[in-house]
């Protein structure tokens, strides 16, 4: 056979094709003796020849030289040389266009062949050649194949139709294939149903918008009619397109799922997990307490498990897929755990796969036999598995409380077998225990130190440094053994070197008299000697919070840690809802949407589950108990932030004000913001430090990396002039900081009796932001304002000192919303002693952001020429609502189902007398848009909606009930964290 | 859709090489040459993403069949496809080798082009494939073959032709089934399922129209006759595509047209009083260091009557064996160093007895800390009964056009229940 040769050929030039040096010399020779043979008279050297050309085409040599002599073959009966030269054609017809011609009219006669393989044939060809010049003629020959008497002519020719969009869409627009491809989907004929289904899918995917699927019951009928007869593909393609329809209600949708059940009886895996995703979709919009959806419940979870005794590459798809699915819906599932143990010999990728899985499902009643085969693996020999063995032990002590125990045990016993990464990959784990679990374990710390030498991986080291500075106080030579680490600490990864910067600050303040030179030694280290502004930057913050105030310090760095969640790497439910609309695809293997692996337009439309049925009535869904009933809880929440401010500053208090020198008024405004908006965000905001700080303490075991703190890396690390200030005590005075806060807060929470107006946007009255006594006579009070679109702070300055004041200047820290002064503060005369002034400062959006905690706080700093004052205020998130924030109704709609449900919040505004056209009103003039109303059973329902200056949509609907003072508010944000605001919001508006 | 299909030697020499849309360029060919075949780990995973393209690959023996896409396809369909075209050249030409391959290009090609258009996957049936796809070019067809061709292609049936013809109507049922077994080494099952197959070879004229019957528990209790304590509970059963699936949805019959010639009816899978042919009892001593002890029984459970055939039991030793001496009371025992096993192999055994082996094996002594994993002790046998407790009942042929009966027809049935992964922990 030539095929020896040949490869014997390319064996001998290197595996490299692409080197033409050879290949010019002996190819000359060769293709001049297949001209030849191709021009031969015999048709039996012919079609030889041709295949000779195939064959070095399929291995890569360029044969294109031939093109003229092997389009000269077409002319003929024989359909094997035909179809030879057909496949030679759409290989090269691109790079020879101008050849590629000369094969048009042979396409044409052939679409007219008495033989219907050969119309077919063709019309499957042609749609492969690439060339525009030669698109325009094949549109007569395939207009005629659409409409072929013979079934297989037509379904090959629905195909073509997507061949030719994907070269010249308008084209296929203008011919109006389209409308003919939509008619094939009422065909006689399945198998032409379903490619036609096919085709329309995809080139309605490129065109996101079209009505191209026009998909409603009739279609939907005449689709699931041909699902029953048409081949295990075609079934594919038609489940596939299905999934993309929308029931209008849930009987709708429950009738699909009636006819589509059978198809999990298909021996075709694929067929199978297309049926369970639209089973899976439509399930959605089902009533929980429908007996069918718990029979349909039961009938998903036996085809599941029997695509595991597919092939390997399938089971691989098929447990990608049930991750998905158990994340949505665990109760499928939840008995089937056995059927996920590890075979010894089961490929590499479905044991991790399976692993996954198993611990998903693990609970209560399985966990002992999960134990005991997750024990089991651990002493497997791929490396990647035993680590995940191991990891998911601990997962699994952390997800079933009652198992902690043994779980502990078995990694005791795991890290007696000294095999170094599974000794490393325990400790790793046996911190997220002690976490969870705090002042149960302890006692294992001594085994753990016994190894800690063996202990090579920077997330074993990091995790065993925790241990030793969270219980530094129950290790007896704790400081030895950081002291041990810090030896090579340049050589450490970040990671061990800000753990171990951690661990040495907290073993000081728990053992302050005999580690004061190792705490010094670390600072100096993280501080001085190294390039990493994260390290440094937190070098900084321990430095500056130990020397102006351990008891603080203290508070901050030992706080009390948030329990870590029981289930880690769990898939975003926005994604999860996406995927789920993808099972059985790429994007459900890969676990990613496919906009983020698919070039171009295609797939990048983003894929939505059906709502319920009747979500719009928001009160039947059950966690509206808890959100109603956690309405009234956030106010309380922030008071008790107060105290715990106002319990800071007693401590405080204690030494008195001598540690405050004060600032030289000649201090640059620029550096005062380096100051007091790095401490601010330390000091000024305990909330925010505390924050921080647990995420610095507690990494989740895979994302370590992610917690990097650029807003105080910004702050601080980015001025060289920092350093020197450093080496003094620090120059800000944290005790009046504190009170001040406290102060406006407390304030803050007064708000509800000032006085409203009658028109326009509402104006909370001023509030006290900054008391006299806190800034040497200064008094400063104000509102914020949102006058005809223009933000602005409303402030009275008060002078209540004795002497001038001057100079002022005012600067506010980053904040969640990214407000700045648009302007300087004009204050144009110097105050005079018992002078007010009244200064409207106008604010814009464009600053730089951070998130605060709450959300609408904002840190100001007022200068003067007697010092610099730090206060913090809250302004209502209503400035904020920008006067293009009307909706249009579709749109809301949309985005309403878009928005997932947990997003939703729910409170309740009482004792509001006004009734639905008043509110709409009072709320219009505040930015807040009413698109719609409806009215049901006396109850008025308001759509309302909101955009923020930043471009957030928040969507509302009031339900106002005649003659009842009490309105429902639910508020859908993408950001829910603003809904707590945006009540506020509505409460100060409707109630003024 | 797919986007190309190729096919490679075990050196990552293209064999074939079919493109089918135009993202995908000739560079694909050589991303997943180096980037899988020649990658220097073990691949992780069956799907690859190289540069934006994915890749979906099996391997059979030592050829790889890769299929290319840029597109969020079904990944569950493009594997159901590989396995597909595998089926359909092993049919056409045996074994899936190299030089069947290289000999056979034309051919493959040919298919190619008709089971994948664009990508997507076309009537892939041999049965109906094998009428026209024929290497001998179809130029003295008649008109009606033509149009009988197209309509078996894109047909409702496109599995079987019209018009075939046998003297003697024949059928042969095989149920193979095979038991799989995870038990812990004090005996407890930690997990045991039966997964069936259904074969079916016809040799039946025209289009006969068939009923297949078996103790299925809840058919025996719908019709409420019959002695439910045979009957079996079918976790869950797929069925070939002739199979009416709506019908056995509604009704739980199975009905069919069948194909011409072998195919698979049915599968199925079964948890619940499932028939273990086989115990073993492992014993395992340390004796020191450098010694240990094995002794292991197994006995059979089932009718005296019956024999079971090919038993091989593996034992497995750790690595650093140096020697074994092994004493069996039945069949031949021998330690293989290569495979790091004691193999035990008994020809025949009949139903309700019991064997032994023990064996010594000494070691070497070493310094690597990490304990030896124990792995599985492993089973392998055939045994001539369905250890899910499966039984044919029925299997019924009409063909109304023809003149020949159900009773016409002879049928035989043949039951085989091999070991799956049937393991014991040590």
């Amino acid at each position: 056979m030539e095929w020896a040769s040949q490869l014997c050929e390319n064996r001998q030039f290197g595996s490299k094709m692409t080197d033409s040096k050879y290949f010019t010399t002996t190819k000359k020779g060769e293709i001049f003796e297949l001209k030849a043979e191709l021009n031969s008279d015999k048709k039996e050297k012919k079609k030889e020849a041709v295949k000779k050309v195939i064959a070095s085409m399929t291995v890569g040599k360029d044969v294109s030289a031939l093109f003229p002599d092997v389009v000269n073959c077409m002319q003929t009966d024989n359909l094997e040389l035909k179809k030879l030269v057909y496949l030679y054609l759409m290989n090269y017809a691109k790079s020879q266009p101008d050849m590629a011609i000369m094969a048009v009219n042979t396409f044409v006669k052939d679409c007219e062949d008495p033989n219907p393989l050969i119309r077919a044939l063709a019309v499957r060809t042609m749609g492969c050649i690439r060339v525009d010049k030669i698109t325009e003629y094949l549109c007569e020959p395939l207009r005629k194949c659409l409409k072929d008497e013979d079934p297989y002519v037509r379904k090959t020719a629905a195909v073509c139709v997507a061949k030719l969009h994907d070269i010249n869409a308008q084209l296929v627009e203008d011919q109006g294939f389209l409308d003919t491809l939509k008619d094939l989907i009422s065909d006689s004929n399945p198998m032409v149903v379903a490619n036609a289904v096919a085709a329309l899918s995809e080139i309605a995917e490129s065109h996101p918008n079209s009505n191209l699927l026009d998909l409603n019951p009739q279609s939907i009928n005449k689709l699931l009619t041909a699902l029953n007869e048409c081949t295990e593909w075609g079934q594919i393609f038609i489940l596939d397109c299905l999934a993309n329809y929308t029931p209008r209600d849930d009987r709708e949708s429950q009738s699909i799922c009636e006819r589509v059940t059978p198809r999990l009886s298909h021996a075709n895996s694929a067929v199978v997990l297309s049926a369970v995703k639209v089973l899976m979709k439509f399930m959605e919009m089902l009533p929980k307490d429908l007996d069918y959806y718990g029979t349909l419940l039961k009938k998903l979870a036996p085809p599941l498990v029997t695509l595991l005794s597919a092939e390997p590459e399938l089971q691989y798809v098929a447990l990608r897929n049930i991750n998905l699915i158990v994340q949505k819906r665990p109760e499928i599932l939840k008995h089937e755990m056995k059927v996920f143990f590890v075979k010894y010999n089961d490929p590499i990728y479905v044991k991790l796969e399976k692993l996954d899985i198993m611990i998903r499902l693990a609970s209560q009643a399985n966990i002992a036999q999960v134990l005991a085969e997750l024990k089991e693996y651990a002493t497997e020999v791929d490396v990647d598995f035993v680590r995940k063995a191991v990891r998911a032990i601990g997962r699994c002590a952390i997800k079933v409380e009652q198992s902690a125990e043994r779980c502990v045990s078995t990694l005791l016993d795991l890290i007696q077998t000294k095999v170094n990464y599974v000794v490393q990959e325990a400790i790793v784990v046996i911190k997220d225990i002690f976490r969870k679990y705090p002042n149960k374990y302890e006692s294992v710390i001594a085994t753990l130190c016994e190894n800690l030498d063996s202990l090579d991986e920077p997330e074993a080291r990091a995790a065993m440094i925790w241990i030793v500075g969270e219980y530094a106080e129950r290790i007896d030579n704790a400081d030895e053994l950081l002291e041990s680490f810090l030896e090579g600490f340049h050589d450490e990864s970040t990671q061990v070197q800000l753990q171990l910067l951690t661990a040495i600050v907290k073993l000081f303040l728990k053992k302050p008299t005999e580690t004061q030179e190792l705490v010094q030694q670390v600072l100096s280290l993280a501080t001085q000697d190294s390039d990493n502004p994260d390290l440094r930057d937190r070098g900084y913050i321990y430095w500056r919070l130990l020397s102006t105030d351990p008891v603080a310090a203290k508070e901050v760095v030992l706080a009390e840690k948030p329990l870590i969640s029981e289930e880690t790497d769990l898939i975003e439910p926005t994604l999860l809802d996406e995927l789920i609309c993808h099972i059985g695809t790429l994007a459900s293997v890969y676990h990613k949407p496919p906009s983020a692996f698919v070039e171009g337009s295609r797939g990048v439309q983003h894929k939505r589950l059906p709502a319920r049925a009747g979500s719009g009535e928001s009160t039947e869904s059950p966690d509206v108990g808890q959100s109603v009933g956690g309405a009234d809880a956030p106010p309380a929440v922030i008071p008790s932030q107060g105290d715990l401010l106002g319990d800071l500053l007693n401590l405080d208090l204690a030494p008195p004000a001598t540690t405050v020198p004060a600032v030289p008024a000649s201090m640059q405004m620029g550096a005062m913001d380096l100051l007091g908006g790095g401490l601010d965000s330390l000091m000024g905001d305990e909330s925010e430090t505390h924050n921080i700080h647990q995420r610095m303490e507690s990494p989740s075991p895979q994302s370590l990396s992610e917690y990097s703190h650029p807003e105080l890396g910004g702050d601080i690390g980015g001025s060289p002039a920092i350093g020197a200030g450093m080496g003094a005590p620090p120059a800000v005075m944290p005790a009046s900081l504190n009170a001040a806060v406290g102060g406006g807060l407390g304030d803050l929470f007064d708000l509800g009796g000032g006085v409203g107006m009658p028109t326009g946007a509402f104006i909370p009255p001023k509030t006290l932001w900054l008391p006299a006594m806190k800034a040497k006579g200064l008094e400063i009070s104000g509102t914020f304002a949102r006058r005809s679109g223009v933000l602005q702070m409303d402030l009275s300055l008060t002078n209540k000192a004795l002497s001038v004041m001057s100079d002022f200047a005012i600067q506010f820290n980053r904040n969640s919303f990214g407000l700045a002064p648009a302007g300087p503060l004009q204050v144009l005369t110097p105050l005079t002693p018992n002078q007010t002034i009244d200064v409207a400062l106008p604010l814009s959006t464009v600053g730089p952001i951070m998130k605060m905690e709450p959300l609408t706080n904002l840190q100001v700093a007022v200068k003067n020429n007697i010092d610099v004052f730090y206060f913090s205020c809250q302004y209502p998130i209503s400035i904020l609502f920008v006067e293009d924030g009307k909706m249009d109704r579709q749109v809301f709609l949309a985005t309403w189902k878009d928005i997932p449900n947990d997003n939703e919040a729910q409170f309740q505004i009482k004792d509001c007398h006004l009734n639905s056209d008043a509110a709409t009103n009072k709320l219009q003039s505040s930015n807040i848009f009413t698109i719609a109303k409806r009215t049901v059973d006396g109850q008025d329902m308001l759509y309302q909606s909101i955009k923020l200056t930043n471009g957030i949509w928040i969507l509302a609907e009031l339900r106002v009930q005649a003659g009842s003072p009490n309105y429902v508010l639910s508020v859908k944000c993408r950001a829910s964290e603003v809904s707590q605001f945006v009540y506020q919001c509505y409460e100060l508006v409707l109630k003024n | 859709m797919i986007g190309g299909l190729f096919i490679y030697n075990h050196k990552g020499e293209v064999l074939i090489s079919r493109v089918y849309r135009d993202d995908i360029g000739r560079n694909a060919v050589d991303a997943f040459r180096v980037n899988v075949i020649h990658a220097r780990q073990q691949v992780r995973s069956p799907v690859t993403n190289i540069a934006r393209t994915s890749f979906f690959h099996v391997k059979r023996s030592n050829i790889w069949l890769a299929a290319v896409t840029k597109q969020n396809v079904n990944a569950a369909m493009v594997f159901e496809f590989l396995y597909k075209m595998c089926d359909v050249m092993t049919a056409y030409f045996g074994k899936i080798s190299e030089e069947n391959i290289k000999n056979n290009f034309v051919l493959i090609y040919e298919l190619l082009d008709e089971i994948l258009d664009f990508g997507y996957p076309q009537n892939s049936e041999t049965g109906a494939l094998k009428t026209f796809i024929t290497q001998q070019g179809i130029k003295s067809q008649t008109k009606e073959e033509q149009s009988q061709i197209t309509s078996q292609v894109t047909g409702q049936i496109g599995w079987r032709r019209e018009g075939i013809k046998y003297r003697r109507n024949e059928l042969f049922l095989d149920v193979l089934e095979s038991v799989n077994l995870l038990m812990s080494p004090q005996g407890q099952v930690l997990s045991a399922h039966v997964s069936g197959r259904v074969v079916m070879k016809s040799y039946l004229s025209g289009m006969p129209e068939c009923k297949f019957g078996m103790n299925d528990k809840i058919v025996i209790d719908k019709q409420g006759k019959g002695d439910a304590t045979v009957s079996i509970a079918i976790d869950d059963c797929t069925f070939h595509q002739c199979v009416r699936l709506s019908k056995f949805d509604s009704e739980r019959s199975i009905s069919f047209i069948p194909p011409d010639g072998e195919y698979e009816l049915m599968r199925y899978r079964t948890t619940k009083d499932i028939i273990l042919p086989f115990r073993v009892i492992p014993l395992v001593r340390e004796v020191g260091r450098t010694k240990l002890e094995v002794k292991v029984v197994i006995k059979s459970n089932f009718k005296p009557s019956l024999l079971a055939q090919k038993i091989e039991v593996r034992i497995p030793t750790p690595l650093n064996t140096s020697g074994v001496q092994v004493i069996c009371m039945k069949g031949k025992a021998k330690y293989k160093a290569s495979e790091n096993a004691i193999v035990w192999k008994i020809k025949r055994m009949a139903g309700m007895k019991e064997s032994q082996i023990s064996a010594e094996i000494e070691l070497l002594p070493t310094n690597d800390k990490k304990k030896w994993a124990r792995p599985p002790i492993s089973m392998n046998f055939e045994v001539p009964f369905a250890p899910s407790g499966l039984k044919v009942r029925y299997l019924k042929v009409f063909e109304p056009k023809l003149n020949y009966s159900d009773h016409d027809v002879i049928k035989w049935v043949r039951y085989i229940g091999r070991s799956g992964i049937y393991e014991t922990r040590c």
